[in-house]
C-alpha cells in the first residue's frame, strides 16, 4: 500500500458530535499550524443544531497558499460513532484514520488501503480526570497532541497556543496541557513513523492573520462610520451584528460611557431595513445584515430605497435556499435575488468579497458608495466567508481617508443656491440628485420623501413622461456607479488563451487551484474575479477576448451567468456553468474535474487547441 | 381635488412664541374626499403645533400607505416628510429617532396601516418606547382600495357595502397599553376641542405617544349602522374627562376645583391637567386604565380623552444607553478608531 506522503499539504477531517467542545480542540489544531507559519483553511462544516448532530471540521494545510478546499481527505479524526463508517469510507487511499479505540472498531472496517491508528481516547482521559464535562473536552485536546506526535508538530507551539487562550484562566490551561501532553505521548509510543504527513515550521502565513469574515465585516461597519443597526438574528449573518456590538461598545464609548451607536434588533426583518432606511433618510450611517430568507422580507423596502434614493447597506451573508434551504451550509444562491431585489424595475449595486480583508474594505467602501449613490449596497459575503476564519493579509485603514457623505446640502448651501432647489433634479448630469437631511434649514430644503413616482422636485405625479424620464435618470446612475466600484482582478496565464473563467467571492480560492493545476498540465486559462455589480467594462473586455468562458459559482442555475448573460447580452453558449450545491464550499479537484469533461467532450485536450478555436 | 384652501392670510398673522405664524405650520391641499375626518385632524395637528411654538422644521412627519397616510403631504409642509411602505412607519420612526433624537417625531398612520398589515411594527414601536408621537386616522375601513372592513371595525358594524363585519374588532389603545405605551389617548376627528389638547400633551411627552382617532370614511363607511360614523361616535362617545394641556413654564391660571382634577406632570415639566367625570379613574393607573376601556365596550361606548399616561419613562436612547449627542452629527473623529487600533486588532486574529 503506498501510504499518503507529504509534507504541509494536506487535507484533515475531524468528525464530531456538536456541542461537545470539539471546536476549540480543531481550532487548537489549525491555530497552531498557522502560528507554524503555513498556510491553513479550516472550515466547520456543521448541523442546524445546538446539540446532538454530526459535526465536520476540514482543514486544509497548504503551503503554496491555496485556500480553498482541495477536496477529498488524506487524515480523518473520528470520534463520532454515529459517522464512523462515513468518515472511513470516505478516506482518500493511503489515508489515516484516527480513532478512539477504547471500543474495538467493528470487524467491517477491515480496508486494506487505510492506515488505522487507534488512540484510547475516553481511556486515557478516563484515568487521568475526575470532573465529567472536562472529560468531555479534554477528550478532544487529547487527539490533539497524539496529531503532533504523528506530524512531528512543534509541541511547544501548541502548548504556548494553550497558555494564550487561557491567559486569563491559567488554572485551566493546566489540565489542557496534560492532555495535550498523553495524546502525545501515547502516540509517540505507538505510532512511531506510522503517519507519512509532515508539519514543518514555514514562513508563507507570515505576517497574515486568521479572521471570520463576519469580525472582519463588523469592522468595516465599524471605521465606515455605521451609527445605527436595525437587524433580525438569521444564521450565517448574526455574528456580523453580535461583533459590531462588541466592537462599538469597546471602540464607541463616549466621555459618559454611553454608546456612539444605536443597535436595534428588531421584530423582523422588514422592520430591521425598515430602521436602516429611516435612519439613513435623516443622514446617520446605517446597515443591516441577514441571509437569504431576510433579504427576500426587505425587498419590499430595498424598492423603495432604490426608488426614493436612501442610502442603504445590507449585508448578506448568503447560505444555502430555497426556503430554510441549509441554513448553516454555504451558497452564492442570492446574487440574482439581491441584484434585482424588489418590485418594478429595481437593481441594486453588490459588492463581492472573497476574504476577511476585502468583507472590511468592502463593507467601509460601502457606506461611501451608499451615501454617494443614495442607493442600496448590498455586501454579498456566505456563510463560508463568514463564519469559518479565513486567512488573509492584516487589514489596514488609512487615516487621512475622510467619508465621503455625498450629494448633501447645508444651510449655508441652501441659502445660496442660485437656482431652484429639486430633489430629484439632476444638475450634475451623473443622475445622482442633491438631498436634504431633515431639520437642515428652517424654511429651506424641506421636501416629502416617496415611494409613489415624483418630479424632480419631488412632488407627487402620475404623469407618464415625467415618470419615464425619472426612471431613465435612475439608469444614468447606474452607469455612474459602475465607475465607482471596485474592479475585477484578472489573471492572464497566457495571453493567447482563448479559454478564460469567471468566478467571485469564497469560488475563487478553489477556481486559482484549479486553474494553476491545468496551467501545469498545459492546458492555460485566464481568469477575471468579479467583485461588484453592476458590471465594468472590464468584464466585457475579458468576455470579448475569449472564446469559452467557464462560470464558476455554488448555486445550481449559474446565477452569475445569467447575470452576465442579462446585462452584458452575452451569447449563451460561450458561458459554461460549473456550480456545486453540496452546501459546503466548492472544491478545486470538483472545478478541475468539471473543466476536464467540457475539454474532452469539445476534444479539447492540448495547449495548443485552447489557444485556437474560432471565435 | 375635493378640498381646497385659499392661499390668501391675512398679513398681520399673529405669530407664536417661536416666530412663526399658522401658515407656517399649513401643508398642501388634501386630495382626501369631502368630508373626511382626516382632514379634520390634519387641521389640529396644525394648530397644536403652532400652539406648541415647534419650529416646523424640527418637526419629521412619516407614514404609511393609505388614506391616512396621504396626510403628512396636507399640513407641516416646511417639515420633511416620509411616506413609506404599507404598515411600516414605526420602523422607518424608529431609524430616523436613532440618528436625531432632537426632532420631533410625527407618525401617522390608519387602522388597516397599524392593525393590519403593520400591527407587529405598531406593538414594538412601543415596546421600544419610541420617543414619537403615533396618530392613528381610524376609520375602520380601507378607503383607497374602496370600502373592505377592517381589523378596527367592530364587530356587527355595517359599512356601504351591507354586510355585518364578522370578525372581533382590535382596540388598538388597549394593545398600547399592554404593550407598554407610556401616552394613550383616543379622540375623535369631529371634537377638535379635544383632540388637540391631546396632540399638545403628546408633543410633550417623552416616549410612545399613541393617539387613536375615530376618524371617519365619508364615502365608504358613514352609514347609520356603522360604529365609526359621525352619528355613532356623537352618540356613543364618553370622555375620559376634560383635558388641559399646559406647556412648560406657563403659569396655571385655571382654577378648577381641586378636588376634580389630575394634575400629572411631564418629562419637559409641561403638566396635564384632567377634569375627571368618573370619581375613581386615575390614568396612570395602567389596570385601571384597561378597566374603563372594557366597560365603555361593554357598554358599546367609545371612551375617549386621555386614557393612559405614565410620565417618567425611558426611551430608547435611554434603554439602549445612546450617546445624547445626534448620531447623525458624530465624523470621523467621533467615529473611526482609526489604524494604529486596528494593528492592535490584527493582532488578536494571528
Amino acid at each position: 500500500m503506498n501510504r499518503i506522503e507529504s509534507t504541509n499539504d494536506f487535507v484533515i477531517r475531524f468528525a464530531n458530535v456538536n456541542g461537545s467542545g470539539s471546536a476549540s480542540a480543531n481550532n487548537l489544531f489549525a491555530k497552531a499550524i498557522f502560528r507554524l507559519g503555513i498556510p491553513v483553511s479550516p472550515k466547520n462544516i456543521f448541523p442546524s443544531n445546538i446539540q446532538g448532530l454530526a459535526t465536520w471540521y476540514e482543514v486544509r494545510v497548504n503551503d503554496y497558499g491555496y485556500l480553498g478546499r482541495r477536496g477529498g481527505v488524506d487524515f480523518v479524526v473520528a470520534v463520532n460513532n454515529k459517522t464512523l463508517w462515513q468518515d472511513y469510507d470516505g478516506l482518500l487511499p493511503g489515508g489515516y484514520f484516527l480513532y478512539d479505540s477504547t471500543k474495538p472498531l467493528p470487524d467491517s472496517f477491515n480496508r486494506k488501503d487505510v492506515i488505522t491508528i487507534g488512540i484510547p481516547l475516553t481511556e486515557l482521559c478516563n484515568k487521568e480526570f475526575e470532573n465529567p464535562r472536562l472529560r468531555q473536552l479534554l477528550t478532544n485536546i487529547i487527539y490533539v497532541g497524539a496529531l503532533s506526535s504523528l506530524f512531528e508538530m512543534e509541541f511547544s507551539i501548541l502548548q504556548e497556543s494553550i497558555e494564550k487562550q487561557f491567559k486569563a484562566k491559567p488554572k485551566l490551561a493546566e489540565p489542557n496541557i496534560k492532555a495535550l501532553q498523553l495524546g502525545f505521548n501515547y502516540a509517540e509510543e505507538h505510532y512511531k513513523d506510522v503517519c507519512g504527513i509532515r508539519v514543518r515550521p514555514s514562513t508563507k502565513a507570515h505576517g497574515q492573520i486568521m479572521m471570520d469574515g463576519n469580525s472582519a465585516t463588523a469592522l468595516g461597519a465599524l471605521y465606515g462610520g455605521a451609527t445605527v443597526v436595525g437587524w433580525y438574528p438569521i444564521t450565517p449573518s448574526t455574528s456580523v451584528i453580535e461583533s459590531f456590538s462588541k466592537f462599538a461598545t469597546k471602540y464607541r464609548k463616549d466621555v459618559d460611557g454611553k454608546i456612539k451607536a444605536a443597535i436595534i434588533q428588531a421584530e423582523d426583518e422588514l422592520a430591521a431595513i425598515g430602521i436602516v432606511i429611516g435612519a439613513s433618510w435623516n443622514g446617520a450611517r446605517a446597515f443591516t445584515a441577514t441571509s437569504g430568507p431576510g433579504l427576500s422580507l426587505m425587498n419590499e423596502f430595498l424598492g423603495l430605497a432604490y426608488f426614493a434614493e436612501i442610502p442603504v447597506v445590507l449585508v448578506d451573508v448568503q447560505r444555502s435556499g430555497p426556503s430554510t434551504g441549509m441554513p448553516t451550509r454555504t451558497q452564492q444562491s442570492d446574487m440574482l435575488s439581491a441584484a434585482y431585489a424588489s418590485h418594478g424595475d429595481t437593481k441594486n449595486v453588490l459588492l463581492i468579497p472573497c476574504n476577511p480583508q476585502e468583507c472590511f474594505q468592502m463593507t467601509a467602501d460601502a457606506f461611501d458608495l451608499a451615501d454617494r449613490l443614495q442607493t442600496p449596497i448590498i455586501v454579498m459575503s456566505d456563510l463560508d466567508l463568514g463564519m469559518n476564519d479565513n486567512m488573509c493579509p492584516p487589514l489596514r485603514w488609512d487615516d487621512s481617508r475622510e467619508y465621503d457623505r455625498g450629494k448633501v446640502l447645508t444651510a449655508d448651501q441652501l441659502e445660496k443656491l442660485a437656482d431652484k432647489w429639486g430633489r430629484y433634479l439632476d444638475v450634475d448630469g451623473d443622475g445622482i440628485c442633491y438631498r436634504t437631511y431633515p431639520g437642515t434649514h428652517p424654511t429651506e430644503g424641506a421636501y416629502f420623501t416617496r415611494g409613489t413616482s415624483h418630479d424632480e422636485y419631488s412632488a407627487y405625479t402620475e404623469n407618464s413622461i415625467v415618470y419615464e424620464k425619472n426612471m431613465h435618470r435612475l439608469l444614468l446612475k447606474w452607469k455612474t456607479a459602475s465607475k465607482l466600484l471596485p474592479g475585477p482582478r484578472e489573471r492572464n496565464r497566457d495571453p493567447d488563451s482563448k479559454v478564460g473563467a469567471i468566478f467571485y467571492g469564497t469560488s475563487s480560492h478553489s477556481a486559482y487551484e484549479a486553474l494553476a493545476d491545468l496551467n501545469k498540465s498545459g492546458l492555460p486559462i485566464n481568469s477575471l474575479r468579479i467583485r461588484a455589480f453592476p458590471f465594468q467594462a472590464d468584464v466585457e473586455d475579458f468576455i470579448d477576448r475569449h472564446n469559452l468562458i467557464f462560470v464558476i459559482e455554488q448555486n445550481r442555475d449559474g446565477q452569475m451567468r445569467t447575470l452576465l448573460i442579462n446585462e452584458l447580452g452575452t451569447c449563451t453558449e460561450k458561458l459554461v456553468p460549473i456550480g456545486n450545491i453540496d452546501g459546503m464550499p466548492i472544491t478545486a479537484r470538483y472545478i478541475k474535474q468539471e473543466i476536464k469533461k467540457v475539454f474532452q467532450s469539445r476534444g479539447i485536450l492540448k495547449t495548443q487547441a485552447v489557444k485556437g478555436g474560432k471565435k | 381635488m375635493s378640498s381646497s384652501r385659499p392661499g390668501f392670510r391675512h398679513p398681520d398673522l399673529a405669530p407664536n412664541e417661536a416666530g412663526y405664524t399658522i401658515k407656517d405650520y399649513e401643508g398642501g391641499a388634501s386630495t382626501l374626499c369631502a368630508g373626511c375626518g382626516h382632514d379634520s385632524i390634519s387641521r389640529a395637528i396644525v394648530q397644536a403645533f403652532f400652539e406648541s411654538n415647534v419650529p416646523p422644521h424640527q418637526v419629521a412627519k412619516i407614514s404609511g400607505i393609505g388614506c391616512s397616510s396621504k396626510t403628512p403631504a396636507y399640513f407641516l409642509g416646511k417639515s420633511h416628510g416620509f411616506n413609506s411602505v404599507h404598515g411600516r412607519m414605526p420602523s422607518i420612526a424608529t431609524g430616523a429617532n436613532m440618528a436625531n433624537k432632537d426632532l420631533v417625531y410625527l407618525g401617522v398612520s390608519g387602522d388597516g396601516d397599524t392593525a393590519s398589515i403593520g400591527a407587529g411594527q405598531f406593538i414594538h414601536v412601543i415596546r421600544r418606547n419610541l420617543n414619537m408621537i403615533y396618530i392613528i386616522m381610524n376609520n375602520g375601513c380601507y378607503g383607497l382600495t374602496k370600502g373592505q372592513d377592517s381589523a378596527t371595525a367592530d364587530k356587527g358594524s355595517i359599512s356601504r357595502k351591507g354586510a355585518p363585519n364578522l370578525l372581533e374588532s382590535i382596540d388598538l389603545c388597549e394593545i398600547a397599553i399592554q404593550m407598554g405605551a407610556s401616552f394613550v389617548a383616543r379622540g375623535f376627528s369631529g371634537d377638535k376641542q379635544q383632540l388637540i389638547p391631546l396632540i399638545k400633551a403628546a408633543i410633550r411627552h417623552k416616549g410612545t405617544a399613541v393617539i387613536d382617532v375615530i376618524s371617519p370614511c365619508v364615502t365608504f363607511n358613514n352609514t347609520p349602522q356603522s360604529t365609526k360614523s359621525y352619528q355613532w361616535v356623537r352618540e356613543h362617545s364618553e370622555a375620559t374627562g376634560t383635558f388641559d394641556f399646559i406647556p412648560l413654564q406657563q403659569e396655571i391660571v385655571a382654577s378648577y376645583n381641586p378636588g376634580e382634577i389630575a394634575a400629572i406632570t411631564l418629562h419637559d415639566g409641561s403638566i396635564i391637567h384632567l377634569h375627571k367625570t368618573a370619581e375613581d379613574f386615575d390614568i396612570t393607573n395602567r389596570r385601571k386604565s384597561l378597566d374603563a376601556l372594557e366597560e365603555a365596550r361593554e357598554k358599546h361606548h367609545i371612551l375617549t380623552g386621555a386614557i393612559y399616561v405614565k410620565p417618567d419613562g425611558q426611551d430608547t436612547h435611554d434603554l439602549l444607553s445612546i450617546s445624547d449627542r445626534k448620531l447623525n452629527s458624530l465624523d470621523k473623529e467621533d467615529l473611526c478608531p482609526g489604524n494604529s487600533v486596528l494593528q492592535d486588532i490584527n493582532d488578536q486574529y494571528r
